[in-house]
């Protein structure tokens, strides 16, 4: 089986030739770096992506922090990762970096900005804000 | 008024100011820079995908990491910050430059300024589509900063016009927090962005992409209701009795960005093609104090270009600011066959530079020519990557030897 893939590792978008033998076994062309390689052998048999979205923040100086996976997770997952994601909710301060739950198949989520807490309303004065 | 002298200005926040910043203080030169917004960072603030930095930071990074490492650099370089702040007014003369922001207006006397303004988006007002005129329309980055700043969905049901990055990223991001996207609509016959946002954004997700189709008509009384979409020829021209009707409430737009020049357009000539001034290989423009970086000269396909430009102007300035920066005899390039985009608009003799070439149709095999000094075989050179070449100290000593040098891409 012949397959024509364009490698997503980087920007400058190799248009690969693949051609399967069979499992594990296959062939790749086009690719101008190892990566495009390994792309082609993981896309043919479990495509993986990063998956970005944005987790609840309550007590910041904004409603949302930008969230990822740490590594590439199986394409497959993203429905239920998204499910998982939008039930979060964190308490600001959030740092950059900081885990917010398993992803599944070994991936984390993390925080990729920070937010820090909202500062009290004007005239709060010294009384304490919850 | 307060009057402030400075040794280094820097007009703008984003990754091409900050690096600027950051390379001016390197320096040792005195440098402030002046961020309209209350954050620095830019547009990479919304840009929450992954897919910068593997050129600057050999990694894969999001918009806010990026933006993070940046503001690290910048922290440790010794340049002041000032945030909300609005430049009014720039005069050539002194140079001065009026900015306002919270303490009041300052009128900065600076040595150089680097112009890292940035870019805005062509809005739906210049597409001069036929139809209502209902809420639900946003231009893509204006989308993204809903979602991805303010947590907002813009809509239920998306079509996308254009397929630019911003364009195709933000359809993948639609779709994964819950809005349908119909179709992403483009003119040409073939995609505006990036071949690997065609596949990620589009093809993992099923969204289809309608090539030589755009939107002929909006429609809708205070909410968009739909859109007829048309096919259209070679030229661009609708193709009669292809309208379609497609339902939905949420058009995002993605059909180009235009360099920031406003205030310094009166002052230096800009680049008619590239549609930011013209500089020279230290990113000087005609006035030696000022210099040009980032999307505000053209705008480039990565952040890390964008950078390391920004990089480049700061160094460049801070060396202006002592007096070290000669003046030299400019090698202007000249536009051939198949050149878009060309960054910088001059040589320099001893001034190492790269030269940013965007070629305006896909060419599956073409060979790039600097004055017939330079000339290499390219496999596949696209719209949305530009080609760089590298100049050795040898090939510029070479090609300064010339009245101008022709720059072309040609088939084959």
């Amino acid at each position: 089986m012949r397959k024509k893939l364009v490698c997503v590792s980087c920007p400058v978008g190799c248009e690969l030739e693949v051609e399967v033998h069979g499992p594990g076994a296959i062939e790749v062309s086009g690719n101008r770096c190892p990566r495009g390689e390994a792309y082609a052998r993981e896309e043919v048999t479990d495509p993986k992506r990063v998956l970005m979205s944005l987790v609840k923040v309550v007590g910041g100086e904004r409603p949302v922090v930008a969230v990822r996976t740490d590594r590439p997770i199986p394409k497959r997952l993203f429905p239920q990762v998204m499910g998982l994601v939008r039930r979060l909710c964190l308490k600001a301060p959030v740092k950059l970096g900081q885990v917010v739950a398993l992803a599944g198949d070994g991936a984390q989520l993390i925080t990729t900005q920070q937010v820090r807490e909202a500062s009290p309303p004007p005239g709060a004065g010294a009384s304490k804000s919850g | 008024m307060k009057v402030r002298r400075v040794e280094v200005l820097v007009v703008g926040g984003g990754a091409a100011g900050m690096a600027a910043a950051a390379a001016a203080a390197g320096a040792g030169a005195e440098t402030v820079l002046l961020e309209r917004e209350g954050n620095l960072g830019g547009v990479l603030e919304q840009c929450i995908h992954p897919g910068f930095g593997l050129h600057r930071y050999r990694e894969e990074l999001t918009g806010p990491e990026f933006s993070h490492r940046l503001r690290g650099e910048l922290a440790g370089s010794g340049a002041e910050v000032l945030t909300e702040a609005t430049v009014l007014e720039l005069a050539p003369r002194g140079p001065r430059l009026l900015a306002a922001h919270p303490q009041g207006l300052t009128e900065f006397r600076p040595r150089a300024v680097v112009w890292a303004a940035g870019a805005r988006e062509r809005p739906f007002g210049a597409l001069r589509i036929p139809g209502t005129r209902p809420a639900g329309i946003y231009t893509a980055g204006l989308a993204q900063r809903l979602l991805d700043i303010h947590g907002l969905l813009p809509g239920r049901r998306a079509v996308i016009l254009g397929s630019g990055d911003i364009g195709l990223i933000m359809a993948r991001r639609l779709h994964l927090e819950g809005v349908e996207v119909a179709a992403v609509l483009e003119i040409k016959p073939f995609p505006g962005g990036l071949l690997r946002n065609v596949v990620q954004c589009l093809s993992d997700f099923g969204i289809p992409l309608l090539l030589r189709h755009t939107v002929a008509e909006v429609h809708g009384r205070e909410r968009l209701s739909g859109i007829t979409v048309v096919e259209v020829d070679e030229a661009g021209r609708p193709l009669p009795g292809s309208g379609k009707f497609l339902a939905c409430d949420t058009l995002v737009l993605s059909v180009g960005l235009i360099p920031e020049n406003r205030l310094i357009e009166p002052l230096v000539p800009l680049d008619p093609w590239n549609r930011g001034p013209q500089v020279n290989a230290r990113l000087q423009t005609e006035l030696p104090w000022l210099f040009g970086a980032g999307n505000s000269l053209a705008v480039f396909d990565l952040v890390d270009t964008v950078a390391e430009l920004g990089a480049r102007a700061g160094a460049a300035a801070a060396r202006y600011a002592r007096g070290e920066l000669s003046p030299a005899r400019p090698v202007p390039l000249v536009r051939g066959e198949n050149v878009l985009h060309l960054v910088p608009s001059f040589l320099v003799p001893g001034e190492p530079t790269t030269v940013y070439i965007r070629v305006p149709r896909p060419l599956p095999q073409a060979r790039v020519s600097l004055g017939g000094v330079i000339s290499k075989n390219h496999l596949g050179v696209r719209p949305t990557e530009m080609v760089e070449i590298n100049l050795s100290p040898e090939a510029l000593a070479e090609l300064c030897r010339l009245p101008e040098v022709r720059v072309e891409v040609t088939p084959g």
